[in-house]
């Protein structure tokens, strides 16, 4: 039997070690496209100001990147340490995409990221240029490939469970990669690390702006940012509609829980922007409503109903009971492989076995639930709403801060006048942390919002486990926050430190090495404001 | 047509993905080998802060890309094996925890130990630097050690699998030569990849070590063979579903008994060339490292090559042979992914891996020749 402490801290530690990679992959995803834009500029225009961009926010870059790549090779390993049934289980797909990152993005990204950095004086401009668009694509590719795998937990597309080998099986490559949801996350992700590199690199320039040093860097800096952050910002909101949307047709538990509609109302539904959720009684007391709106963005229709949760859980129901009699024909189909009656059945009823399997929580044969365990597995069937709720709220918040935050940096930009407004530079200052508590919570409502699962409507999170001990989890837990926690103080320590001395420092180098450039490396404080939006 | 047709049968496509999986460790000894190797070094070779600096930059800009063999080796495990990445990597619980601390600190140890000038900030990343260079190349030849003698697991009905050994019992005497061996390919690779790029008195003391460890590997690898010959019973399939069934490692009968790993060699004695690659590699290094270095890092990593060819073979058609419970061993007929992924995956291999290959050339050409001191210094702020 599995334990339930051993369930409990494997997703501890699952989360705490996806969430803090999390911490350093938005950065780099919109870091690198905005070096690549950076060093484009350099190109056509020769001047040397935005190569001393390239190179200051390419050593910014760095300290973050390794963070990245060391705590992703404990993305790469865990599943199989930590979620072996899960690996077996379901490897024969989620496998796939896992390795075509390593081979077709991540090697990109890695082999290329030495010469961004080792390269410059091997290279020509263009050949450089190149590379550091290269690594750009391979980190994009690189999280192509990961919301792909990703995208296919939440929505399970394209495979079938196969009685022979008690595993799912690819049927269709293309329904994997098509993925309504992958896609719809993919853009959405990638753009909040766009809009993650904007904001810090708008808020650092800010600060530069502030204390009236490096002026010129910083508002060259600052202008850059701003555009790239509003497209940014866009993308990522009407995107996040879009995945609203995409959840209403095939995550609906999902959907019901961060709206915390526990009744499937007269279409259209309202929306509750706020109220005090009571998971226990199944209701929110002192909901304040909008109408229509939530029945709008969910099905993009008036008449459409947006089905409730009490709903939800009686469909849960219906399948948990489906699911016992599926696993009963399977049982009797590894008994008998010529059982062709109950093959039959399995086959009519495959779609239900994942939900027959959140049985085995309290009884291994599953076959032989009592009524007062199939209530529990149906309440088990939906997540935990109010965390949902609040969540989803704070990131949707921190969205639209960042947005009205972009649409006033571009305008000043735009009328360049930054750095008259002291309330805009200490804006963009202040918003530093948001990108990144936008992200956790996104991550947050995406996998909370998954359970009671690791692959929807297939493999409960409870049975993906490997068979370990709590003694094995404590020590891997306790491991990776002593370890965490050190590298999170020390590379604090190094982005500060490298911020507080600059671009001039950053460029010491192109001085020793291009004497004869005449090109001062130092921004230089007259520099033609028009060719700021260049 | 009947081509295509023979290519892509399950049968097949398992032989061909054993052949990929032994590419891929392979490619993971010659690159990451390296890298490793130099990492390991770094204490002995290097005494100065400037040398050490030079041992760094020697791999600095092409660890990154050699790091992902090892990434792209779970990856690829996952989607084409994805029983031995649930039993091996659940199984080898702490070992692989550990593995993953020194891997973790490997990164940020290239990165961060010269952005300050602080000479214990420095001292403590060349510690990180060492201690995530020899715990992996250890752990990785216990690992194999371990496989060649067996391990204790077996599987429910549910195919749930679950380990019965212990951290300790992966310690055992010849999971401990095993690892000595895997460490003696990453010192030779490292100490002869040295020869390549670095000058002077680095370069001599660099050199003893091509020596050092060419021999341990002969002596590790010669010792390791006659134990197995003489002391270790190996695995054959009695009876099984056959090379084209589903993938169920439970439905065969397994037989554990004395020179079962030298079948393969006995029935092919051709074969017998890949164990004696090693020593003639070994040598060839060794013998070349001075004045054709460029050969002599060839030499080391066909020696390399063929100590994982000459596991695999004596292993095959078996991964993971359970010694709790021999019918559920893990072999390539029937822990490989659904035919479907099979082919998908051959597919994207076939066209990435040289893509792959042809960039990497590409990036070791531009940054090729030693790295000096003088180098380092004047680069001081741009360099690890």
């Amino acid at each position: 039997m599995i334990s339930d402490t051993v369930v409990e801290l494997s997703r501890w530690q699952f989360a705490l070690t996806a969430m803090y990679h999390f911490i350093f992959v938005p950065l780099t995803l919109g870091l690198s496209f905005l070096l690549a834009i950076m060093e484009s500029v350099y190109v056509m225009t020769g001047k040397q100001i935005y190569k001393d961009m390239v190179k200051f926010w390419g050593k910014l870059f760095g300290i973050n990147f390794v963070l990245g790549v060391s705590t992703g090779i404990t993305m790469e390993f865990q599943f199989g340490t930590n979620w072996s049934y899960y690996s077996q289980y379901v490897g024969d797909i989620f496998g796939t995409p896992l390795a075509i990152e390593g081979l077709m993005a991540f090697f990109l990204e890695a082999t290329f990221v030495g010469l961004f950095f080792f390269g410059w004086e091997r290279l020509s401009k263009v050949q450089h240029l190149i590379v550091t668009w290269l690594v750009a694509l391979g980190s994009n590719f690189s999280a192509l490939w990961i919301l792909i795998a990703n995208g296919w937990m939440q929505y399970p597309a394209g495979a079938a469970f196969n009685p022979e080998t008690l595993r799912m099986e690819m049927t269709s490559f293309a329904d994997v990669f098509f993925n309504p949801v992958a896609q719809v996350k993919f853009v959405h992700t990638v753009s909040a690390g766009y809009v993650t590199a904007a904001v810090f690199v708008l808020g650092v320039s800010a600060w530069y702006l502030l204390r009236g040093r490096h002026v010129a860097f910083a508002r060259r800096s600052f202008a850059i940012a701003a555009a790239f952050g509003l497209a940014g910002v866009l993308s990522v909101i009407t995107l996040g509609d879009e995945h609203g949307y995409s959840l209403g047709t095939v995550q609906k538990v999902k959907l019901a829980a961060i709206e915390a509609m526990w009744e499937t109302q007269e279409p259209p539904a309202s929306f509750t922007v706020a109220g005090w959720i009571d998971s226990e009684k199944l209701e929110t007391r002192g909901a304040l409503n909008i109408p229509w709106v939530m029945g709008l963005l969910a099905t993009r229709s008036v008449d459409e109903p947006v089905i409730g949760i009490k709903d939800l859980m009686a469909e849960s129901e219906q399948r948990i009971r489906s699911g016992m009699l599926a696993y009963d024909a399977l049982t009797r189909l590894r008994a008998n492989p010529y059982d062709e009656a109950a093959r039959e059945e399995f086959m009519a009823r495959r779609e239900d076995l994942g939900y027959g399997l959140l049985l085995k929580r309290y009884t291994d044969k599953v076959v032989d639930a009592t009524e007062e365990q199939i209530q529990a597995a149906v309440r088990d069937s939906i997540p935990p709403v109010g965390p949902l709720f609040w969540t989803f709220r704070v990131m949707v918040a921190a969205g639209f801060i960042m947005l009205v935050l972009f649409i006033w940096a571009f305008a000043a930009s735009a009328r360049r006048t930054v750095g008259k407004s002291k309330a805009l530079l200490r804006f963009a200052l202040y918003s530093i942390p948001l990108p990144w508590i936008a992200s956790e919570a996104g991550w947050f409502v995406a996998e909370v919002g998954r359970q009671p699962w690791t692959v929807g409507d297939v493999l409960p999170t409870w049975l993906s486990v490997s068979s370990l001990t709590v003694s094995d989890l404590a020590f891997s837990l306790t491991g990776f926050v002593l370890l965490y926690t050190v590298l999170l103080v020390v590379e604090m320590y190094l982005m500060l430190k490298f911020i507080r001395l600059g671009p001039a420092d950053a460029s010491t180098e192109t001085q020793e090495r291009e004497p004869s450039s005449g090109v001062s490396p130092m921004p230089a404080p007259a520099a033609p404001v028009s060719s700021e939006q260049a | 047509m009947e081509f295509i047709q023979f290519l892509m049968s399950y049968e097949t496509l398992r032989v061909i993905w054993w052949l990929f999986l032994g590419v891929l460790l392979i490619g993971f000894a010659v690159m990451e080998g390296f890298d490793l190797g130099v990492a390991t070094l770094l204490p002995i070779v290097a005494r100065t802060d400037d040398e050490r600096r030079v041992l760094i930059n020697t791999v600095g800009p092409t660890w990154e890309g050699n790091q992902v063999w090892l990434i792209l080796g779970g990856g690829a495990i996952f989607a084409a094996y994805p029983l031995v990445y649930s039993a091996a990597f659940s199984g080898f619980f702490i070992a692989l925890i550990l593995t993953l601390f020194a891997l973790i600190l490997r990164p940020v140890g290239f990165s961060y130990r010269s952005k300050l000038p602080n000479a214990r900030w420095r001292n403590v990343w060349d510690w990180a630097l060492f201690v995530g260079a020899i715990v992996p190349s250890i752990v990785f030849g216990v690992a194999f050690g371990n496989l060649l003698q067996g391990v204790p697991f077996s599987f429910d009905e549910q195919l749930r699998v679950t380990y019965y050994g212990s951290f300790f019992g992966l310690l055992n005497p010849y999971g401990l030569l095993a690892g000595l061996v895997s460490l003696s390919m990453m010192l030779l690779q490292g100490s002869v990849f040295l020869q390549l790029k670095t000058e002077g008195e680095i370069r001599e003391r660099a050199r003893r070590w091509v020596g050092y460890s060419a021999l341990a590997l002969c002596v590790t690898f010669a010792l390791a063979g006659i134990w197995l010959t003489l002391g270790i019973d190996g695995y054959r399939i009695v009876a099984f579903a056959g090379t084209e069934a589903a993938s169920n490692p439970t439905t065969k009968q397994v037989v554990r008994e004395a020179g079962a790993w030298l079948a393969n060699y006995g029935a092919n004695p051709l074969l017998w060339v890949i164990p004696a690659l090693v020593f003639v590699g070994a040598f060839v290094a060794w013998k070349l490292a001075a004045t054709r270095p460029g050969l002599a890092f060839i030499a080391s990593s066909v020696a390399l090559g063929c100590v994982v060819l000459t596991a695999g073979v004596a292993m095959f058609p078996f991964l993971m042979p359970s010694s709790l419970e021999p019918g559920h061993s893990l072999t390539m007929w029937d822990s490989t992914s659904s035919l479907l992924t099979l082919r998908w995956m051959f597919w994207m291999v076939i066209i990435f891996l040289p893509i792959v290959i042809a960039y990497t050339s590409w990036v070791y050409r531009v940054m090729r020749g030693p790295v000096t001191a003088e180098d380092v210094r004047e680069h001081s702020a741009s360099m690890y």
